[in-house]
C-alpha cells in the first residue's frame, strides 16, 4: 500500500500545541500532511497565539472552543498534553493520528524521509495478531508471512484498534534514564511492525500514535495527571495511562494493538535533569497500575467501548482510590469523559 | 535477493566467550561442509553431533573442530529400552545431543545454515549474539517498546514500572534465518520464490502468556535452565507427524518458562537458510500438524502447572499427564507422546544424575 492507495478522507491528523510557532513543524511534515484535514488543538494554558503556516487545510481549536463545547470546568481536562484528546473528542473521521510537536520526518537507512501518516493507516488498515507470536512479525507486509507452526485458524487476524510508532534521536525515555545517560540517543532502526500479544502489557507512548477512532475511540482517555504535571513528557503519565487502558479495553474486545514502525525524529526540549528536580510522582503510581491493570477483568456484559470505560473506572475507584487521590481523579476524569464523548458525537 | 556472508580470511575468534561452557549441537544424515564456512566463530567450541539415519555412513567433520558423534547405534546403547523416545530419521534426534551434554549452554544449528550478512555487510557471529541475548536478563512481564532494553544503546521507556527492570534469568535465545523463511508446507507451496530479506535489528522477550512457534534451525539455551523441557518428541519413522518437533518443545517450554519466571528471547541473531525443503514430502510430514495444532494451541494456552512444580522435571512430568488426559483422544498418538516424555525425563536424570540435575530458580 502507497499513501496514494489509502483514503485521505477517513484521516485526521491531530496536532496537540504546547508550542505556539508551529511552522517548523508543519513545514517539515507539509509533504505527508498534504491533501490530509489537519486538526490542532491549542494547550488551552498557551498565552501566545498560535502560528500556523499557510497551505493546511487545517481547523484550530483553542480554550475558548473547548469551553464553547465541553463547559468551563471540564475544559481544565485539556490541559497541556492532554490538549490533543479534544481533537479526538471532536473529530469526524475514522483514523487518527497524532504527533507531538517537537517532532520531525524521520530517515529510514536508506536515507528516504519516512511518511509516518502513510504507515500508520496501512498497520490500521491491515489485522492484527495478538493471540499468537509471529517470529517474522508483521505477516501481511510484502516478503513475509505466517512461520511455520502458525495455527491457521488464527491467521485471518483481529481489527487493529491503535498504531504505536517510534522515535529517532530522543527516545521516549523517562527523566532519571535520559538524565543518567545524558549523551544517549536512539539510532537504531528497527525495520518491523508487530502486534503486541494479547495480555501483553506495555508503555504506549502519546508521542507518535494513530488509533481507529470508530472502533475505539472512547477508549483513549485523558484522565491520570500526576501532580505537578508539566509541558515536557518526562513530566507526564497521562498517555501511558491512557495506553493501559486502551490495551486492556482492546484485548478485552478481541482488537490487536501494533508496535513500531513508523519512527519520527524526535528533536530536544527540556531538560531531563531539571525534570528530575520535580518530585516524580508518576513512578509510584505505575507500580500501584501494574498489578491493578495485571489482575482486573472486566465483565463480559462489557461489550462496548463506553462500557468498558465505565467498568474500568469503576474498578479503578474501588481498587486504587484509597492509594492516591490521582486515581480517584481519573476514575472520574474518565466516566465524565464518556458522557462528553456520548453528547459531543451524538449531536453529530 | 540476499546473499550469505564469505568468511575466508576471518580470523578465528580468540576470545570465544563461554568457550568451556557451552557446547554445539548438530543433527546431520549429510555431510557437516557447512562447518568450514562458520570455522572462525565456532571451531573453539566443542561439538556434539547427532547422527540420524543409516548408522553405517561415516560423516565427514572438517579439520580441526572437536566434537563428539553418536549415531542410532550409540543412541541404542547408551539409552537401552530409553532410546524410545528419541526420534529416528527426523532431525528431532538432535535433543539426545542436549541430553549427553555436559555443559551448562546448548547452541543448535542445522547443517545447511550458513553464515549470514549484516546491513553493512558484516559476517554475522551467530553464537556470539545468541551468547549474548543469554547472559543479559529478559523482560517478560512488560513490554518494552524499544526492545531488549539491555543492548547497547536501548534501555527501558518512560512508564516502564521500576520494579520490573531488573529482569529475569533468560533460558532461550531464539534467531532468526534469512534467505528462505521457515515456511509451512501450504505457504512453501503458494510462495516458492519468496526469500526473507528484512533484517530486523532486534531481540526482543516474548511476554508471558504468549505462545510462538520456536524453531530449532538456529537456537541456543541454558541447559541448566530448562534443558529437561527441550523433548523434541516423537517424530520421523514410525510416527503420523514430522516437522513439529520444535514446535513442540517450543509450547513446553514457554508454558514452563512462564511458570518458572524464565526468559524467552527472540529476535537476533540471523544465520542464512540456504536449503528449501520439498514442499511435497513437508505436506505430507505436517498434514495431521496442521488440524492437531488447532486443539494443540488452546491446550497450552490453558495449561496451569501447579505450585508444587518448582523443577523443570517436575514441570514436564506435569504437563505429559496433562497430554495423556486432555490429547489422547485427539489421537493416540499422544498418549505414546506423553508415554515419551515421562521416558525423556527418566533418561535425561539417569545421565545428569542429581548433583548435576537442572534445577530452576524458582
Amino acid at each position: 500500500m502507497s499513501s496514494a492507495e489509502i483514503n485521505k478522507n477517513e484521516v485526521d491528523i491531530v496536532i496537540g500545541a504546547l508550542n505556539a510557532d508551529l511552522t517548523q513543524f508543519l513545514t517539515s511534515w507539509k509533504s505527508f500532511f498534504s491533501g490530509f484535514h489537519l486538526i490542532v488543538v491549542k494547550d488551552p494554558e498557551l498565552k501566545e497565539e498560535l502560528n500556523i503556516p499557510e497551505g493546511f487545510d487545517v481547523d484550530v481549536y483553542s480554550k475558548t472552543d473547548m469551553e464553547k463545547v465541553v463547559g468551563a470546568s471540564n475544559a481544565t481536562m485539556f490541559s497541556g498534553y492532554s490538549c490533543r484528546y479534544f481533537g479526538y473528542l471532536v473529530s469526524k473521521k475514522k483514523y487518527i493520528v497524532s504527533i507531538d510537536d517537537d517532532c520531525v520526518p524521520a530517515k529510514d537507512p536508506k536515507g528516504f524521509l519516512v511518511d509516518a501518516v502513510t504507515q500508520h493507516v496501512i498497520n490500521l488498515e491491515n489485522p492484527a495478531t495478538p493471540l499468537f507470536f509471529n517470529t517474522l512479525y508483521d505477516p501481511y507486509c510484502e516478503g513475509a508471512d505466517f512461520v511455520r507452526g502458525y495455527p491457521f485458524s488464527l491467521r485471518s487476524g483481529v481489527p487493529c484498534a491503535a498504531s504505536c510508532g517510534l522515535w529517532l534521536n530522543l527516545a521516549d525515555l523517562d527523566a532519571p534514564t535520559q538524565a543518567l545517560k545524558t549523551e544517549q540517543r536512539n539510532t537504531a532502526y528497527v525495520d518491523a511492525v508487530m502486534t503486541v500479544p494479547a495480555k501483553a502489557m506495555l508503555p504506549i507512548s502519546g508521542i507518535n500514535i494513530a488509533f481507529n477512532r470508530e472502533l475505539v475511540g472512547p477508549a483513549l482517555v485523558p484522565a491520570l495527571r500526576i501532580a505537578g504535571e508539566g509541558k515536557v513528557r518526562w513530566e507526564t503519565l497521562e498517555d501511558v495511562w491512557c495506553g493501559m487502558c486502551l490495551k486492556h479495553i482492546s484485548d478485552h474486545l478481541g482488537y490487536g494493538v501494533k508496535t513500531g514502525l513508523p519512527y519520527v525524529w524526535r528533536n530536544e526540549r527540556g531538560d531531563a535533569v531539571e525534570s528530575l528536580r520535580k518530585k516524580w510522582e508518576g513512578m509510584k503510581l505505575m507500580e500501584k497500575s501494574v498489578p491493578f491493570f495485571e489482575s482486573l477483568k472486566l465483565p463480559e456484559t462489557a461489550l462496548k467501548v463506553e462500557d468498558c470505560v465505565i467498568e474500568l473506572a469503576k474498578a479503578v475507584r474501588e481498587q486504587l482510590g484509597s492509594d492516591d487521590p490521582a486515581f480517584t481523579q481519573a476514575a472520574d476524569a474518565m466516566v465524565k469523559w464518556i458522557q462528553l464523548w456520548n453528547s459531543v458525537n451524538s449531536s453529530g | 535477493m540476499v546473499e550469505p556472508a564469505n568468511t575466508v580470511g576471518i580470523p578465528v575468534n580468540h576470545m570465544p566467550q563461554l568457550k568451556d561452557e557451552l557446547d554445539i549441537v548438530i543433527p546431520t544424515i549429510r555431510n557437516l561442509d557447512f562447518l568450514e564456512m562458520w570455522r572462525p566463530f565456532l571451531q573453539p567450541y566443542h561439538l556434539i553431533i547427532v547422527q540420524d539415519g543409516d548408522p553405517s555412513k561415516t560423516i565427514a567433520v572438517p579439520e580441526g573442530f572437536d566434537y563428539e558423534l553418536y549415531n542410532r547405534n550409540d543412541i541404542n546403547r547408551i539409552l537401552g529400552p530409553k532410546a524410545s523416545c528419541i526420534s529416528f530419521k527426523d532431525s528431532a534426534c538432535r535433543c539426545f545431543g542436549y541430553m549427553v551434554s555436559k555443559k551448562k549452554y546448548i547452541f543448535t544449528i542445522d547443517d545447511d545454515c550458513f553464515v549470514a550478512k549484516d546491513p553493512s555487510g558484516k559476517a554475522v557471529n551467530a553464537l556470539e549474539q545468541h551468547i549474548k541475548n543469554l547472559l543479559c536478563p529478559s523482560s517478560p512481564f512488560f513490554f518494552n517498546t524499544l526492545y531488549d532494553p539491555y543492548r547497547e544503546g536501548a534501555d527501558f521507556v518512560r512508564g516502564y514500572p521500576f520494579s520490573l527492570r531488573e529482569g529475569v534469568s533468560t533460558a532461550v535465545s531464539h534467531g532468526l534465518w534469512l534467505n528462505i523463511p521457515d515456511y509451512d508446507a501450504p505457504t512453501q507451496l503458494v510462495k516458492p520464490k519468496e526469500r526473507n530479506t528484512r533484517y530486523v535489528d532486534a531481540v526482543m522477550t516474548i511476554p508471558k502468556g504468549t505462545l510462538f512457534p520456536m524453531c530449532g534451525m538456529n537456537l541456543a539455551f541454558d541447559r541448566e535452565l530448562i534443558g529437561p523441557a527441550m523433548y523434541f518428541g516423537l517424530m520421523g519413522d514410525g510416527q503420523p507427524i514430522g516437522r513439529y518437533d520444535d514446535m513442540w518443545a517450543g509450547w513446553c517450554i514457554k508454558v514452563i518458562c512462564d511458570h518458572l519466571s524464565l526468559g524467552v528471547k527472540t529476535g537476533l541473531p540471523y544465520i542464512y537458510h540456504s536449503k528449501a525443503s520439498n514442499p511435497f514430502v513437508n505436506l505430507k510430514k505436517e498434514y495431521k500438524g496442521i488440524f492437531w495444532q488447532e486443539e494443540i494451541i488452546p491446550f497450552f494456552q490453558n495449561v496451569k502447572l501447579s505450585k508444587e512444580a518448582v523443577t523443570v522435571q517436575q514441570c514436564y512430568i506435569e504437563l505429559s499427564k496433562m497430554v495423556k488426559e486432555k490429547l489422547s483422544s485427539l489421537d493416540p498418538y499422544f498418549d505414546k507422546l506423553a508415554d515419551a516424555m515421562v521416558t525423556w525425563i527418566e533418561a535425561w536424570d539417569e545421565l545428569n544424575p542429581p548433583a548435576t540435575a537442572a534445577t530452576a530458580k524458582a
